[in-house]
């Protein structure tokens, strides 16, 4: 899913402290998952905003609202009968909502909530970590289904460098070396002679060097 | 025993109940402090219910601190149900440090604007 | 055996000399005489001198200049790249630089990790790995060609070589990466500095059970200790570097002011011993920031003077 963390208060009151009608808007997936951006966090940061703007003198209007998604049209438009009634919105979505929302509700101020960070994996609560970087050309068939690109510090497609020490990554102990996790992997599938291999080079335009990406499919359009 | 008569007593079956958005709520309409007491640590009758009480107090605490008002109206303590004197030392404890801030400030702000 | 650059180490090592290569690390600024000083230094001593790039990834003068002013006071270039800094054009672009002040020798590197530099916060590249870098200076040199498929006009001339650590973790595969590279079309290779000879040698001796030993040829790394405290952070502090206890102990044993000399010692003393073991077609001699040791050294050792080659 896609992992995101809380902005800092200060730094969304730093967004919204000239606004009086702010709508503090949350979504049910993926970061209520990381609870960054859920109705429980929605309740929190529009509690806190309420009395830092009382604390002020200043009145402002601090609703809540959740929606199930906000990369989807049917559910943004369940919020347009209200939408006049605010001068700005807070959206706790990951980054795909906040710009799905600015796009849909062109005149109003459309502020991030949360600091989306990457395609991640719920390894205990609390614990979110990375593994994919949505290079748009699949390469875990070779890899025993570990990542160089997301989880080599390096991206080396056929690793590991030489900073690779005690099955860690030369750049932070706590982080392990990829290209340890996909040879011990190769080792228990006995495929440990793919090593040796030459992975090509990369093709990269699917990636974000290849500019803003899309999928289409024909069959499912009307 | 006494303790202070200003003290309201919301009783929960496990300080585990308690939110983040309960201790937040209660100081936005105006109360001046918020103490959750629960067992000792190791005694919870669900296992974990006071250690997850503890974290969302602390939580709180940075919240309140975050925006302006004193993140210490927040507290968590730990005692076991016999002890009754305790409760009351809490009490008395609870009121001296609230009495020191003075009340809650959205009280005040809340007052004005009305 | 036959040569297939006019690359002077290629020409030293086809030979059958044992090779002695060093290195320089160009200057945090433009002063080219930083470089012409260490140069002048160890000119007589060593048959290739390595530039360094962006080493720790702390921003200097690059590589390819430095290499340059090498070729043009007469001396033998190695032109370090590492994969961090540039994409596949500009890695390809400064071969082609190179190639055209007649550099024939270049070492394909990942490099370290942007964090451990001047510039933390900056983006990496890695567009192509070493392995691919390998491939790439192969392609150029034996097609002719670009990765893109046009034609080059005036390939370069490039004497590949690659870096092998023996001594980093796994063990297991350091062997197989060894014949990775080789495959990738890597021709010399200049290990990570050697404490450890036991675990240095086994490494030879898989890689010769497999015929890879003939196949490349390998420069042992060596590097020798200033002082005690030199010994024990490379021990402790260096990932990818072994330094056996009785090492240290031999330096801490040592009384201060005598602790360069022993630290010299040793590394003859190692030289001396490799010299010995079949695989070994040289070294390199990594003396940074204490260049002025390497004459003698390459003297001790005796393995001055360098011969002379066409």
């Amino acid at each position: 899913m896609i992992v995101a963390d809380r902005k800092p208060i200060e730094e969304i009151i730093e967004e919204v402290k000239n606004h009086e009608k702010i709508l503090i808007l949350g979504c049910n997936e993926c970061v209520t998952v990381c609870e960054a951006g859920g109705k429980k966090e929605v309740g929190v940061l529009a509690s806190a905003l309420r009395m830092y703007f009382l604390n002020q003198g200043q009145e402002v209007k601090v609703d809540e609202k959740t929606l199930e998604r906000q990369c989807d049209h049917e559910y943004l438009e369940e919020i347009r009968d209200v939408m006049d009634q605010y001068d700005a919105v807070v959206s706790l979505a990951c980054g795909v909502g906040v710009q799905f929302m600015a796009e849909k509700y062109h005149d109003c101020p459309i502020y991030p909530g949360v600091d989306t960070c990457f395609l991640g994996a719920t390894e205990k609560r609390g614990l979110w970590t990375e593994r994919c970087q949505a290079c748009g050309k699949c390469i875990l068939a070779r890899t025993g289904g570990i990542c160089p690109v997301s989880r080599c510090a390096k991206r080396v497609l056929n690793g590991p460098c030489g900073g690779s020490a005690k099955g860690k990554c030369e750049i932070n102990k706590e982080i392990d070396c990829a290209w340890e996790l996909i040879i011990n992997r190769l080792k228990a599938l006995d495929k440990l002679d793919d090593y040796e291999k030459i992975d090509p080079i990369k093709d990269w335009s699917t990636d974000r060097a290849g500019g803003p990406r899309k999928v289409v499919r024909e069959d499912l359009q009307e | 025993m006494q303790y202070p008569p200003d003290i309201k007593i919301i009783l929960v079956p496990c300080t585990g109940k308690v939110d983040v958005l309960h201790i937040l709520h209660a100081f936005e309409k105006g109360a001046d402090g918020v103490y959750a007491v629960g067992c000792m640590e190791g005694d919870c009758h669900y296992n974990s219910g006071n250690l997850r009480a503890r974290k969302r107090v602390e939580q709180a605490q940075k919240i309140l601190d975050t925006i302006g008002i004193e993140g210490e109206r927040a507290q968590m303590y730990n005692l076991s149900s016999s002890e009754g004197p305790r409760f009351a030392q809490f009490a008395v404890e609870m009121e001296e440090r609230i009495r020191k801030l003075g009340p809650n400030p959205i009280k005040l702000a809340k007052k004005k604007a009305a | 055996m036959k040569t297939k650059t006019p690359s002077k180490l290629e020409k030293i090592l086809a030979a059958g000399h044992l090779a002695v290569t060093s290195e320089c690390g160009p200057p945090r600024g433009s002063d080219m005489e930083v470089i012409t000083e260490k140069a002048n230094l160890i000119k007589d001593y060593v048959d290739a001198i390595n530039i360094t790039d962006n080493q720790t990834s702390v921003t200097r003068m690059s590589s390819l200049a430095a290499c340059i002013q090498l070729k043009l006071m007469g001396l033998e270039p190695v032109l370090q790249m590492v994969t961090r800094d540039r994409n596949r054009i500009a890695l390809q672009s400064d071969i082609l630089g190179a190639a055209s002040f007649d550099i024939h020798n270049v070492l394909c590197l990942s490099g370290d990790h942007q964090s451990f530099g001047d510039c933390p916060t900056g983006q990496n590249v890695h567009d192509i790995d070493s392995m691919q870098l390998i491939q790439t200076v192969r392609l150029m040199r034996d097609e002719g060609k670009f990765l893109g498929g046009d034609d080059i006009k005036r390939p370069p001339k490039m004497f590949v070589g690659a870096a092998a650590n023996p001594f980093a973790d796994p063990f297991e595969i350091r062997v197989p990466r060894l014949a990775k590279k080789i495959a990738a079309g890597v021709e010399f290779i200049q290990t990570q500095c050697i404490y450890n000879m036991e675990k240095f040698e086994l490494w030879l001796k898989m890689a010769g059970d497999r015929g890879l030993l003939e196949k490349v040829y390998i420069l042992a790394g060596v590097t020798p200790f200033k002082s005690a405290g030199m010994a024990k952070y490379m021990k402790n502090r260096v990932p990818g570097i072994e330094v056996p206890d009785e090492l240290v102990k031999r330096m801490a044993d040592t009384p201060k002011e005598k602790q360069p000399e022993e630290g010299v010692k040793i590394c003859i003393e190692q030289i001396q011993h490799l010299k010995e073991v079949e695989g070994v077609h040289g070294f390199h001699v990594m003396a940074i920031e204490w260049e002025e040791m390497v004459p003698e050294i390459v003297e001790k050792s005796g393995l001055y003077p360098r011969p002379s080659v066409e």
